[in-house]
């Protein structure tokens, strides 16, 4: 199963492409330090991108005033020199100790790496879909209750309610309602938050008659064996009724987990990291954890915390890919070396 | 101090005192109302810091932004007294304000 020529090898493996992962890259890219980074999300900046992309940032040292877009943008701009490599969309799944330290990490695509260090900056966790509060909903899952969509002819010739109103919602909508035996879609109100080209092919859709749109929220779920057969809705005045359907689609953002953070064998308190602080190192030797996943004394939540950690946990990393180098300490306002590296001397 | 009372969709009641100024959940948070999540931290970008607001609260409490009524779309069983608690300032005037929480913010 493990074929050699596939193995992606580095240095260093970044668990989350966030801001902290991000300006990691610069700090271990000063040192000769290569990088991949592995994230869920399908872009860089984790919460800067997915929780407040528009949002004011005020606390960023010498920058007054920043977007979580505009940091992610800036970040990426900074750390193009050490050349990136990402994996987006994936979620890193185990992490195997095969060296002192070295680690083979597989990702939920079937991906292996092979590196010297992991540095995890996961922030809260992996964000992964809401699981609305249906009861019983949990025995559905995976068999007729999907929250997400992976091969969509597996809804080929079904009857399907799809639960939400943004774009995850309009877009299965429109791209599932040709394959359906029959599409219903279900909001609370009138209004979508989607883009507006997609609410308009909607509507063109219920105008014909190909799909139905109808208001209210699900309450509960009838089926049997993980098949459900009807979902029962409450419409905004209080009332119910049914939906007959072979298959549900929620789609009601994205919640963060810890997910597979909890099995890497690394000490935690509260669901955080522990670490040193001097090096950022975890309980396992070559694993780091940066940013908002790691605890400490005195530790904040904070962005610029997260780069101050990413700048230590890089000087012990260098010992550890180059055991044989003397680390000598450079600003990069002066040194030519570090200029070079960077692309502006 | 103008006072905020919550009521926990378990039946716990926990009265908090807020600053004028700060949000109900910002309260919240303070007062440890374990089923107020705040995921984002204030953002109106993570709807798990929903709340029913009290009907004779209604009023005072003023409309749903549109940027709230957008987020309140990932949240559950949203009924017509539902509000992001992170959207609502404290003020005087909201003394004694009274706030239920749903069962579920989404995780």
């Amino acid at each position: 199963m493990l074929d050699a020529t596939n193995v992606i090898k580095t240095d260093a493996l970044i668990i989350g492409a966030g801001p902290c992962g991000l300006f990691a890259v610069f700090e271990l890219g000063l040192l000769d330090i290569k990088a991949h980074l592995v994230d869920i999300l399908d872009k860089p900046g984790g919460q800067c991108a997915e929780l407040y992309p528009e949002k004011p940032i005020y606390d960023i040292p010498g920058i007054p005033l920043v977007t979580g877009d505009g940091l992610t943008k800036a970040l990426l701009e900074q750390i193009k020199p050490f050349g990136p490599q990402f994996h987006f969309g994936e979620m890193v799944q185990t992490i195997e100790r095969i060296g002192d330290p070295e680690f083979r990490v597989t990702t939920d695509a079937g991906k292996v790496f092979e590196c010297k260090v992991v540095i995890v900056a996961a922030g809260g966790g992996s964000f992964q879909p809401k699981r609305p509060p249906i009861p019983g909903i949990e025995a559905y899952e995976a068999k007729s209750v999907h929250y997400a969509v992976r091969q969509m002819e597996q809804f080929r010739g079904k009857r399907l309610l799809i639960a939400g109103g943004g774009d995850s919602a309009l877009d299965w909508t429109l791209n599932l309602a040709p394959i359906a035996s029959h599409l219903t879609l279900l909001h609370r109100r009138q209004e979508f938050r989607a883009a507006p080209d997609s609410v308009n092919k909607m509507m063109a859709l219920v105008g014909e008659g190909k799909i139905d749109f109808v208001l209210g929220q699900v309450t509960s779920l009838e089926g049997s064996d993980g098949q459900v057969s009807k979902a029962i809705v409450k419409r905004n005045d209080g009332s119910n009724f049914e939906i007959a359907c072979d298959a549900i689609l929620p789609f009601f953002g994205l919640t963060m987990k810890l997910g597979p953070v909890a099995n890497w064998g690394l000490k935690l308190t509260d669901d955080l990291i522990e670490v040193e602080t001097a090096s950022f190192e975890t309980s396992e030797k070559g694993i780091f954890a940066i940013g908002d996943i790691n605890t400490y004394p005195g530790k904040l939540k904070l962005i610029l915390c997260g780069f101050h950690e990413g700048a230590l946990a890089a000087q012990k990393i260098h010992r550890y890919v180059y055991p044989e180098k003397k680390l000598t300490f450079q600003y990069t306002t002066s040194s030519t070396s570090l200029q070079k590296k960077l692309g502006v001397a | 101090m103008p006072k905020i009372t919550f009521i926990e969709y378990d039946g716990t009641v926990h009265e908090v005192d807020a600053d004028i100024g700060e949000t109900v959940m910002e309260a919240a948070m303070r007062g440890s109302i374990a089923s107020i999540v705040a995921e984002c931290g204030g953002s109106c970008t993570c709807a798990t810091c929903h709340v029913y607001v009290d009907d004779a609260w209604l009023e005072k409490t003023g409309e749903r932004s549109l940027e709230e009524e957008e987020q309140l779309d990932n949240a559950y069983d949203v009924r017509a007294n539902s509000r992001l608690s992170c959207q609502i300032k404290m003020s005087e005037e909201l003394d004694g304000l009274l706030v239920r929480t749903p069962s579920y913010q989404g995780r």
